[in-house]
């Protein structure tokens, strides 16, 4: 109760964990439907082939298969993927919920069987043929950009989707000829792949009588997708539900319309069959979207005293062969916070998005900000480098102080709050940073290769303004008190991990002042959850957590009213304290909310005009994004004869604003750390020249293991966002953002005794190896 | 063709026949209806399929139905005793051990089979014992935190 400790900013347990640790949650592939068919999907083996001709017949004569289709039996009656992105002169083909007569990556959907069993539905795709003829792949986007290259696409003509460029600040020509000198650098942010632990899956359902489709499918948008996929399959919005059940990981993959979702609606519709797919792990690395592919050339203008005029990026995005949903937009989110937490007076940006045979790229994990902060943290290490400035000193310098907050930067957004030097202290204060500075010293005179990596980082959450959001950027929420006095918490986000079940439970029952176990926070399907614009961009709490708080200011508010009715007295005397009604001076009386749900929902004795109930709902539209900031510090061993990097010490003091559940927190930054390690030290997408993917499978595709993760000792700071009343600012993708130039930096550090100013990204053992081979020949 | 199996899950007796080429995972999410064993790769590197079999660890996406004959398979749905959590499940609860909750399973059960083998393993031998489990939410330290819990929690009730 809240007379007692406030549930907000406990490290409370959650409570969605005693289903999922007993191995009672319901993931889509858990759904068991009367009558259930199958669906297993052929794939293209081929980066870009014409397709000659399809032979089913084989398939369909097997026992137990229903139907197998090929793009020329549905892609007249199922609307194409969408993409959500605008963007000025954007050029886009047409996706296909299956190839037509040309597949355009591997791992592109050809045909799809369907049967009784799930084995029996693989069978069948093993005797489909399908005669190709093979065609030059684009594999590589800077190649792709050439004259005379081969297209993705033929029919349309050249390889480049949009070109996108913001000037920002002062002028960026009088800041370059202004300079002392001008730094160049080439970066490359490598392809990754999200690999959530569970694949996709999606079962469809149609009542023919009632004429619904439900949609089972594990997404974070159940809402995004009701409101897509009516153009998609000719049903209205009114007449679809989607349903997000327990959802295995997401990182953005998930965050997409996807063709097999529309393809099951379509199959269950036609063949009067509720109807599974569930994605194989090799189809989930091909045919899931990929994450950032950016290469870039960067230019700082300088003084040589360190003070940075300007910043030039220019910048070519892989997209693959198709628009996904938020495809050409990730890139130019790169342009939005470029500048890092640092004041530079002008940028100019430029990104050009390249089509190439291959996966779609789209949302993961950070999506365009782990770009920007690994571009202007790396940058910020050579510039220090190249003047003799200390690192440290060059960020202080050209940090906005706190007062300066809120803060507009030349990349035009404006920062909500900040303190980052207030960060920097304390991640050099839990590093003890100069014993880890002798620390250093004493490793490279005894012959060691160790290395400290600092990141300062700012990114944009709680996504966002409506007007910057292509779908729109607010969120719903409802709350009833129920006649029992239980609380039912109603949200437009869909969770898939976060522990919003536990933390919008805290902050409901605090401001009703009623015990946490009588609030149950109800998600995930739009038959439920009416409005919502789902989980991704850091925005489940600071979006979708204020408009509960909206939603129970109002119940609050109404039930005033109502009391007041009771203590025969005004509004305005009636005061709500500790989940009590009272009216202090008035009457000694007091009205629980047992009282006072029983006398709403029962109506017998109700204020004229009041409506019976106690529900409220809300649409919040959140006036800018939060922006949350850090700094990680992160100090690595590189062993000279294997090239192996062990990350000695790793402190991450982070500011995600005011922490609802800070257990949760933590969980969020240290997932995150862990895809941040994978980026810098292990994963890559990798396709070969023929545009085959090598990594496939997670024996291709290094995921971090428990091994690979260091001991961390994190904190943080609570600087809290104005732009919600929550104060909260996001923390689902700051680990991620944070961390991998941090673990560059360390590493480029470590190898700096041997000449080495740079590796790209990721920094495996092999790199790292290669670099001091031909550093220490190039020395001897 | 399908061949008969008797095996016991969960201490109950089960007699099926069954198609050879049946994954034990499947046959238990499928025929046995325990949809708490979960599936992530079918290549056996992820574990999200872990379950125990004759009380070891095993990927169940590796073995065949049929290879499982005679033997007593736990799975997630079978680790609580008379309603009371195994330790392992308290100390993933405690210590926010999971977020999707997907790889858990196999996650837990991993765990169990470790601290049958070692009573009180340091963090470094928890994440040897646990590399054959991928996890791609937590970032494992909360895992770690939540079996060094169960070790120290650990009393000798008739768990698994
Ligand atoms: S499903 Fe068995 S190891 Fe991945
Ligand atoms: S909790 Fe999601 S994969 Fe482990």
């Amino acid at each position: 109760m809240s007379d007692a400790t406030p549930y907000i900013g406990r490290a409370m347990k959650r409570v969605e964990d005693p289903r999922l640790i007993q191995g009672l949650g319901t993931y889509t592939d858990d759904l068991r439907l009367a009558g259930l068919l199958h669906a297993c999907i052929l794939r293209s083996p081929h980066a870009h082939a014409r397709i000659r001709r399809i032979e089913t017949s084989a398939a369909k004569a097997i026992p137990g298969v229903v139907a197998v289709f090929t793009g020329a039996d549905v892609n007249d009656s199922c609307g194409a993927v969408p993409c959500a992105a605008a963007i000025p002169d954007l050029k886009a083909p047409r996706h296909t919920v299956l190839a037509g007569d040309r597949v355009y990556f591997v791992g592109h959907a050809v045909a799809v069987a369907v049967a009784t069993d799930p084995y029996i539905a693989c069978d069948a795709i093993d005797e489909i043929e399908v005669d190709y003829d093979p065609l030059p792949a684009v594999v590589n986007a800077m190649e792709a950009l050439k004259s005379g290259s081969a297209l993705t696409h033929p029919d349309m003509g050249a390889n480049v989707a949009f070109t996108h460029v913001v000037n920002g600040g002062s002028d960026i020509d009088a800041a370059f000829r202004n300079a002392d000198r001008i730094i160049k650098h080439r970066l490359y942010h490598q392809r990754l792949t999200p690999m959530p632990i569970e694949p996709r899956a999606v079962v469809a359902s149609y009542h023919r009588g009632e004429g619904t489709l439900t949609l089972w499918t594990s997404t974070q948008i159940p809402h995004l997708l009701r409101t897509l996929l009516p153009n998609m399959l000719g049903i209205p919005e009114t007449k679809l539900r989607i349903v997000a059940p327990e959802v295995g990981g997401g990182f953005g993959a998930k965050l997409n319309v996807y063709a097999e979702e529309a393809l099951c609606a379509h199959l269950a519709m036609r063949l009067s069959a509720p109807v599974k797919w569930v994605e194989s792990r090799r189809e989930n690395a091909a045919s899931t979207i990929h994450g950032r592919d950016q290469i870039g050339d960067y230019e700082v203008a300088v003084k040589n005293d360190g003070r940075i005029l300007g910043l030039k990026a220019t910048s070519v995005a892989d997209l693959g062969a198709y628009l996904q949903l938020l495809t050409p937009a990730v890139p130019t989110l790169t342009g939005l916070v470029l500048t890092g937490c640092y004041k530079i007076p002008a940028i100019r940006f430029e990104v050009v998005g390249v089509y190439t045979n291959k996966m779609a790229t789209d949302a993961y994990r950070g999506a365009g900000r782990p770009e920007a902060t690994y571009l202007i943290e790396r940058l910020m290490d050579v510039v220090a480098n190249e003047l003799k400035i200390d690192r440290l000193d060059l960020r202080l310098k050209h940090f906005p102080a706190p007062g300066d907050f809120p803060f507009a930067t030349s990349c035009g957004v404006t920062y909500d709050s900040g303190n980052y030097q207030g960060t920097l202290a304390k991640a050099k204060q839990l590093a003890d940073w100069d014993a880890l500075m002798a620390d250093r010293k004493a490793a490279r005179a005894a012959g060691k290769l160790f290395g400290v990596g600092v990141s300062t980082y700012v990114e944009i959450c709680a996504m966002g303004p409506s007007k910057a959001m292509p779908a729109g950027g607010w969120e719903w929420g409802c709350v009833r008190m129920e006649i029992s006095a239980k609380v039912t918490v109603i949200t437009g986000v869909t969770p898939h991990g976060q522990g919003q079940e536990t933390s919008f439970a805290q902050i409901v029952a605090d401001r009703l002042g009623v015990p946490i176990e009588d609030v149950a926070v109800l998600k995930g399907d739009t038959n439920v959850a009416h409005y919502g614009r789902d989980t991704y961009g850091s925005r489940g709490t600071a979006v979708g957590g204020t408009a509960i708080v909206m939603s129970v200011d109002k119940v609050i508010k109404k039930a005033k009213t109502l009391a007041a009715h009771l203590f025969e007295t005004l509004d305005d005397y009636v005061v709500f304290e500790n989940g009590k009604f009272k009216a202090p001076g008035i009457t000694a009386r007091e009205i629980a909310w047992s009282e006072l749900a029983a006398e709403a929902y029962l109506a017998k004795n109700l204020p004229a005009g009041f409506e019976p109930g106690l529900e409220a709902s809300s649409f919040f539209e959140p006036e800018n994004f939060t922006f949350p900031f850090g700094t990680h510090i992160c100090a690595v061993e590189v062993d000279r004869d294997t090239g192996e990097v062990a990350i000695t010490k790793y402190v991450a003091v982070d500011d995600c604003g005011n922490q609802i559940n800070p257990l949760l927190v933590e969980g969020q930054v240290q997932g995150g750390i862990a895809h941040a390690i994978g980026q810098a030290l292990f994963e890559q997408t990798i396709y070969d020249e023929n545009g085959q993917l090598l990594t496939g499978e997670f024996m291709d595709y290094a995921i971090p293991r428990a091994t690979d993760i260091p001991e961390y000792t994190l904190g943080s700071t609570v600087t809290p966002s104005p732009v919600n009343p929550l104060g909260v600012k996001g923390v689902g993708e700051a680990g991620t953002i944070g961390a991998t130039p941090a673990i560059a930096n360390a590493v480029i550090d470590a190898l700096t005794p041997l000449g080495v100013v740079h590796l790209d990204l990721p920094m495996t053992p092999e790199r790292i190896w290669r670099a001091m081979q031909t550093r220490t020949v190039a020395t001897v | 063709m399908t061949i008969p199996v008797r095996l016991r899950v969960n201490n109950a007796p089960r007699q099926h026949d069954i198609e050879p080429r049946v994954l034990l995972v499947h046959y238990l999410r499928d025929v046995c209806g325990l949809t708490g064993t979960h599936v992530g790769c079918e290549t056996g590197i992820c574990g999200a399929c872990t379950v125990l079999v004759d009380g070891k660890a095993v990927k169940s996406c590796t073995v065949f139905a049929v290879q499982a004959d005679g033997s007593e398979i736990t799975t997630i749905e079978g680790l609580a005793a008379n309603g009371v959590m195994h330790p392992v499940q308290q100390g993933f609860w405690e210590c926010h051990g999971l977020q999707c909750g997907y790889c858990t399973p196999g996650m837990i059960m991993a765990a169990v089979h470790l601290l049958t083998k070692q009573k009180a393993p340091t963090r470094g031998q928890i994440a040897s014992g646990l590399r054959g489990n991928l996890c791609r939410c937590t970032g494992y330290t909360h895992i770690i935190d939540a079996v060094s819990y169960a070790a120290s929690h650990a009393t000798e009730a008739a768990h698994v």
